[in-house]
């Protein structure tokens, strides 16, 4: 069950660091996200918060981190719907690091799934509160008051404003949760609507305040020579050249580790009191690095020697049911290889992070996705207690993983620490793109066998992968069951004999967290399969996806030896439905004009896949014309369960996909020598206007589901749907990323 | 000294010449709605206007903008008043992250300013130097076709300040 408290004004301080009075209320989290302990109370772990001001203001607290998914105004919209609210006297506060809060980590498509019905309940409780406090007031019986649009109103007519009652309202005794009614879903003002993000107007004068933007008196900037290959340390540098550069004002080196976690990578800071002076005298290091194992790496080399392994010789299972060697010898054999490469992230802004270390402890002011994750890290490094270190989190220019990370967060502090003023770190884009967690490269196997009536009787995948887990073991080669949980390892396939097996794959870089993760690589791997699939049994590829996922019924994947992780959540609260995932493909082709008949050289392609515990499907109708490959129309459905605020969503699924077709037509780091090959938007480049399609249309299907993540389940579809296209336009088949291998773009 | 004019006012700033005028703008001006995305023209997060056209800051030596008009982000509404470009990406809910907007609205104001009813073409045209990460293209052209109806152009009052 969820705790709600009545809190005093010095524990709202201490909690939020916001100074208020009038009515005050906390609500308890789980500060684990593990599903098994959601039902536990810890009733003196209060984390979110709201107050209702004498002055009629209410102060939400946001403890999610803004990076563009509109997190800052869907969770307070909640809150405000149940307290009915009027949106306009709502104040947002971004709350600040605390372990009282339960995970901060804005990431895994989650902030609402988690949060939406505590808040709900918080809305309610004030709500509440408020009825009874007016009634107590006018001396009536509490049922013929009603809260509306920040007022409570009685039955005769008479009103009276919430700031008024404010201070009566605390008061009130905290009502029962099980017997606090619920607004009904006709009576929400806010939840479902387009409510305008709170950052808006600033955005659009340059007076909102990211990373980059923070400016304390005194303060230094550095720019940071980072290690080039995994595994090296410095040899040797000239901090006097760098000091004789106008305004450098000192050199420090930042030591490494290997693997290096969430810390620093090694290098050598340049700090001066201007940005492009510390960038100046960077230039002016000439540092040299010692020898690595990983110095002879090659993407193309590596990709090369996995696609081989997996191709040709038997992994570890990690799923299996039937016997498919028996259906492979048996029916018709398809068989296909995918290869995607390693991306980066290329966020607008590039980690940025500010630190100021003085003998109370350590202020930060970061653009970091887990403030919690900054505060432990930052505290590790110095040597410090975590409560000696407050995070302030600002806005974020894009985060897609890498801000999770609180690398940049920690190497400011190092160098406050080692100067005794405010620093800030200032990555650049080739900061940015060279030494990025990287998103891993992966090679894919499958083969399948068709009987005469076109099903599909067999399935077999393997995959080669460098995981994430490298991030903390460096031994780690496996992909876990975790892992393989998007989508490779959980595909919905009613086919009576597969195996899913992995290849060891050792990391030679970063590696990291990219928006939908795994389900990218395996997105287009299974999503380009299926369609081959289709093709081979000369069936319509999406009747074909339906075809395959079979009846409608729950999926349990234990009596096949395989772990779903379920994105954390049980299986009874959000099931795998086969229904949702068939729907969302039958609600994509009523949309679009499936089935028409194109000119030559253009066609339409078709994916799915459930991640995140969003079911999407996505259609991309393409043209090749010569060498030139162009994506005329993107079109996508989700079903995310219940949605909050239906812009966002559209929002998130519009950038998902773009974010896809960036990925696709153009996305790729190689490395030679251990190190990256490309540096900035020039060989890195992303999707530009003239490039993405004028059509692009997201559907919501309507659902009453719990709320699922719609950060990140747009993106897996899109690349197979666009190279299914190109085999629908031209008939050739492109199992390699990205497509500008082989056409313009 | 390197003399500017800024959104109208003119200072004067003490750094090396070619220091970008991206930095000067953010760190000595203390104007941080110009952003810094990739430092070699490639983004447009830094577009300002140089003398009414659009520039890259990141990559704009500041001695080439001396004595010259430069237009921010800060400078292009009139007082309370929004510029129609600005109006327009509110009433179409633009951003997500923000983080690219100043410029992306620098870049769309230059262009209705000596186009005001460009077509598609011409926007991609005008806009391509300009990277949207968040990919709200469709919403930015959708905005710069609202705004072309009510563009207006206006110049800033002028005002002695050093800086």
């Amino acid at each position: 069950m969820t705790v709600l408290e009545k809190i005093s004004r010095r524990d709202f301080l201490k909690a939020t660091g916001v100074s208020s009075s009038g009515l005050l209320i906390g609500a308890a989290l789980p500060t684990t996200l593990r599903a098994d302990v959601l039902q536990r109370p810890s009733g003196d772990a209060l984390n979110l918060f709201v107050s209702l001001r004498e002055d009629g203001t209410v102060e939400i607290i946001a403890h999610r981190s803004e990076m563009g998914t509109g997190i800052r105004t869907s969770l307070p919209q909640v809150v405000a719907d149940e307290m009915e609210a009027d949106w306009d006297r709502v104040t947002v506060i971004q709350g600040l690091a605390s372990a009282d809060y339960g995970s901060q980590n804005t990431d895994g498509s989650r902030s609402v799934r988690n949060f939406y019905t505590v808040m709900r309940q918080m809305g309610a409780a004030a709500r509440s509160m408020l009825e009874s406090s007016a009634a107590q007031r006018w001396d009536v019986p509490v049922s013929e008051c009603r809260a509306s649009n920040h007022r409570v109103v009685h039955s005769d007519g008479r009103s009276i404003g919430f700031g008024e009652l404010a201070t009566s309202a605390a008061e009130q005794p905290l009502p029962a949760l099980d017997s606090l009614p619920l607004k009904s879903a006709a009576d929400f003002r806010y939840i479902g609507k387009d409510v305008p993000s709170v950052d808006l107007a600033d955005m659009t004068t340059g007076a909102t305040t990211y990373g980059v933007d923070v400016a304390l008196p005194g303060m230094l900037y550095a720019s940071i020579e980072r290690r080039p290959v995994m595994g090296t340390s410095i040899e040797s540098f000239s901090a006097d050249a760098a000091k004789k550069v106008r305004g450098v004002v000192a050199v420090e080196v930042i030591k490494g580790t290997d693997p290096n976690g969430f810390k620093p990578i090694e290098g050598v800071a340049v700090i001066a009191d201007k940005t492009w002076s510390a960038i100046k005298g960077r230039q002016a290091l000439a540092a040299t690095w010692t020898d690595s194992a990983h110095n002879s790496h090659s993407a193309d080399v590596y990709l090369d020697e996995l696609m081989d392994a997996v191709s040709s010789k038997p992994g570890v299972v990690a799923r299996e049911r039937g016997d498919v060697d028996a259906a492979l010898a048996a029916g018709k054999r398809v068989s296909a290889s995918y290869r995607t490469p390693y991306l980066a992230h290329a966020s607008m802004e590039p980690p940025m992070a500010t630190a100021y270390v003085t003998e109370q402890g350590c202020e930060v002011w970061a653009c970091t996705q887990t403030p919690q994750a900054t505060q432990q890290t930052v505290a590790e490094v110095l040597g410090l207690a975590p409560e000696k270190v407050t995070v302030n989190v600002t806005l974020l220019g894009g985060g897609f993983g890498r801000k999770s990370k609180p690398d940049f967060s920690a190497e400011a502090a190092l160098l406050s620490r080692a100067v005794g003023k405010p620093v800030q770190v200032v990555w650049t884009r080739e900061d940015d793109i060279r030494h990025d967690y990287f998103h891993s490269c992966c090679a894919q196997h499958y083969e399948a066998s068709i009987d005469e009536s076109g099903a599909v009787t067999g399935w077999l995948a393997r995959q080669a992968t460098p995981p994430i887990d490298t991030t903390w073991d460096a031994s780690a080669d496996l992909m876990s069951d975790g892992s393989l949980s998007q989508t490779f390892g959980s595909i919905p396939f009613a086919i009576p004999n597969l195996r899913l097996e992995g290849h060891r794959a050792p990391a030679h870089a970063r590696i990291g967290w990219l928006r939908s993760v795994y389900n990218i690589p395996f997105g287009f791997g299974v999503g380009s399969f299926v369609d081959e699939l289709a093709h081979a049994a000369d069936k319509d590829p999406a009747a074909f996806w339906i075809e395959l996922i079979g009846e409608d019924r729950l999926l349990d994947f234990a009596p096949e030896g395989f772990e779903f992780s379920n994105y954390g959540k049980p299986l009874s609260e959000y099931p795998y439905d086969t229904a949702r995932f068939k729907g969302v493909i039958r609600e994509l082709t009523e949309t679009i004009p499936w089935g028409e008949s194109l000119p030559a050289g253009q066609g339409w392609g078709i994916a799915a896949a459930r991640s995140f515990l969003s079911y999407v499907a996505v259609a991309c109708k393409v043209s090749v014309e010569g060498d030139q490959l162009k994506v005329l129309e993107m079109h996508s459905v989700i079903d995310a369960g219940l949605v909050v605020n239906p812009d966002r969503v559209h929002a998130q699924m519009e950038g998902a996909m773009i974010f896809g077709l960036s990925l696709a037509l153009m996305g790729e780091i190689t490395f030679e020598g251990g190190e990256p090959q490309q540096s900035n938007f020039h060989d890195y480049p992303v999707a530009r206007i003239n490039q993405v399609p004028r059509v692009i249309r997201n559907t919501i299907t309507a659902s009453d589901a719990p709320p699922a993540g719609v950060g990140e389940p747009g993106v897996p579809p899109v690349a197979p749907a666009i190279a299914n296209a190109v085999f629908a336009a031209t008939g050739k088949r492109h199992r390699t990323l990205p497509l500008n291998k082989a056409y313009r773009v | 000294m390197v003399t500017l004019q800024v959104n109208g006012k003119t200072m004067e700033v003490d750094v090396s010449p070619d220091t970008p005028l991206l930095w000067v703008i953010r760190e000595n001006l203390e104007m941080t709605g110009t952003k810094f995305g990739c430092g070699i023209a490639q983004c447009g997060a830094c577009t300002v206007h140089l003398d009414g056209s659009p520039v890259r800051s990141c990559s704009l030596p500041v001695s080439v903008a001396q004595g010259r008009s430069v237009t921010t982000i800060e400078g292009l509404a009139d007082g309370d008043t929004l510029h129609p470009v600005q109006q327009a990406w509110i009433d179409h809910q633009v951003p997500q992250c923000g983080y690219c907007q100043s410029g992306q609205i620098m870049s769309a104001a230059a262009l209705l300013a000596r186009n005001a009813n460009p077509s598609d073409a011409e926007i991609d045209g005008a806009m391509s130097g300009n990277i949207c990460r968040c990919g709200m293209y469709s919403r930015i052209k959708d905005a710069i076709k609202t705004a072309a109806s009510g563009v207006q152009v206006f110049e800033p009052a002028q005002e002695v300040q050093n800086g």
